[in-house]
């Protein structure tokens, strides 16, 4: 078995396992919304090596995935600019925009810089007064409170000069809407432990509640994954949907608050297009109207930008956990992470992408 | 770029916003902003998103979720814009960095 080999405890994995198989007496849909869960899970092939009681769909939580397309087509008129200096964080680079992508503006002249942190896009705009500098402030709400300092660091300091493209998307509103889907086939979440960190899990409780659904807060390492699942598959099977912090040592209940204090400060809630999903909403944050100069949409007059999506990519469908990504059609055909057709190919954390790194084609293929 | 690392703060100053600290990341060590941690000393652990430390680890928890990160083989390309670049440059030419 080429996978529990790579776990660090196998034994200890193996227990759970058989935990899980034990427990489970009839078949249940989990699903994990982190993109660095799918990927631990897809590697460590431990949706392979649970019972097939269990199946783990896949959930939206790749921020790049779901970043809209008329974002992306936003962000790419404005790095083309000449007067700009565009930073972004480099998982965004190779996202397939209507025509192109930020690596090929690049390509083309424009001025693009991989950063690592907000706050170093802050610093290239101290040190170009003569040049406009803009930040593509995407991501989920973990990234959140850095986007939110550096907007607050750069008006703190008066610098005319940086702006921001923001859009940011809100993990509970998705989580809604997938329950929402008459589609839907999930039974139960497990939630991504560090958006937990920063925003607590006290709103995931009327979720539970309204419904039936258990959600379980945990890691992203192999065996927090298996006790999440444990946890999860536990309620199900007693008939309990509540919210369970197994991931106790970095999560409390009310998040980080100072973090929150300054999100609150410079965005506020907005309906947000998910890529692949459509809109949903209340599930994304904007700047703030007391930071709205620092809106680079406003700033560039790309507002009006709107976009239409490939029709082969089944970005949507995989994002809410009916379909895999190796029953899509062009799963390793058209769509490689080398010519990506949706932006699930193409981020690390995308699960077409997990799918494809890790061999798992061989559906696809047979098909 | 949505993957925290934890890592080991090894240096502290500063206060409120301006608190900075240097975070050691398996023998990579940054500078990152510690300004919502404010109850976190030298010696612990914290898990930074994007140069920001958002909450405290316990070392076993750090080392574990550590562990993984080297086998997504994730640390470097989150950490160095400079390695981010090559390695998106690789996979738009479908080569290996
Ligand atoms: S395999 Fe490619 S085309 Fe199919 S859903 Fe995934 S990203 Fe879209």
């Amino acid at each position: 078995m080429k996978y529990l080999e790579e776990f660090r405890d196998p034994q200890v994995a193996l227990r759970l396992i058989e935990e899980i198989k034990e427990i489970s007496t009839r078949r249940w849909v989990l699903m994990e919304v982190c993109g660095g869960q799918t990927h631990s899970i897809i590697r460590n092939g431990i949706d392979v090596l649970l019972p097939d009681a269990i199946e783990m769909v896949h959930g939206p939580g790749c921020p790049v995935c779901v970043t809209p397309l008329e974002t992306i087509d936003k962000a790419l008129a404005i790095a083309g600019r000449d007067d700009v200096i565009f930073c972004s964080f480099g998982d965004m680079l190779r996202v397939p925009g209507s025509d192109e992508d930020l690596f090929q503006v690049k390509g083309g002249g424009g001025d693009i810089r991989i950063v690592y942190s907000p706050l170093d896009a802050v610093e290239i705009a101290r040190e170009n007064p003569e040049r406009e500098v803009v930040f593509f402030g995407i991501g989920f709400e973990t990234t959140a409170p850095a986007n939110a300092m550096a907007v607050y660091q750069a008006r703190k300091e008066g610098l005319e000069n940086f702006s921001m493209l923001v859009s940011h998307v809100l993990v509970p509103p998705a989580m809604r809407a997938i329950l929402d889907a008459p589609s839907n086939r999930v039974q139960a979440f497990l939630a991504a432990g560090h958006v937990c960190s920063v925003m607590g899990y006290e709103e995931y409780h009327s979720i539970a509640q309204t419904y039936g659904t258990p959600i379980v807060v945990t890691g992203f390492e192999p065996l927090a994954l298996l006790q999440g699942i444990k946890a999860a598959v536990t309620q199900l099977e007693d008939g309990r949907a509540e919210v369970h912090n197994a991931y106790q040592r970095a999560v409390r209940s009310e998040g980080n608050l100072p973090a929150k204090a300054m999100i609150a400060d410079v965005f506020s809630v907005t309906d947000r297009n998910w890529r692949g999903i459509g809109p949903i909403p209340q599930s994304g944050w904007e700047l703030s109207d007391r930071y709205r100069d620092f809106d680079a949409a406003a700033r560039f007059s790309v507002e009006e930008i709107t976009s239409q999506e490939s029709s082969l990519c089944h970005a949507g469908e995989v994002l809410q956990g009916t379909l895999k990504p190796d029953h899509c059609p062009a799963f390793g055909k058209e769509c490689t992470p080398r010519t990506p057709l949706g932006a699930l190919m193409v981020s690390t954390e995308g699960a077409c992408a997990a799918y494809y790194q890790s061999g798992r084609f061989t559906k696809a293929v047979a098909s | 770029m949505c993957l925290g690392i934890p890592g080991k703060v090894v240096e502290a100053t500063g206060d409120g916003f301006m608190r900075t600290g240097k975070v050691d990341f398996d023998g990579i060590t940054k500078e990152v902003s510690l300004a919502y941690v404010p109850e976190v000393e030298v010696g612990d652990y914290v898990i930074v998103h994007v140069g920001f430390a958002i909450t405290q680890l316990d070392e076993a928890s750090a080392h574990e979720t550590l562990a993984l990160l080297r086998q997504l083989d994730v640390i470097d390309e989150e950490l160095d814009p400079v390695v981010a670049l090559a390695a998106e440059r690789a996979r738009a030419e479908g080569t290996k960095p």
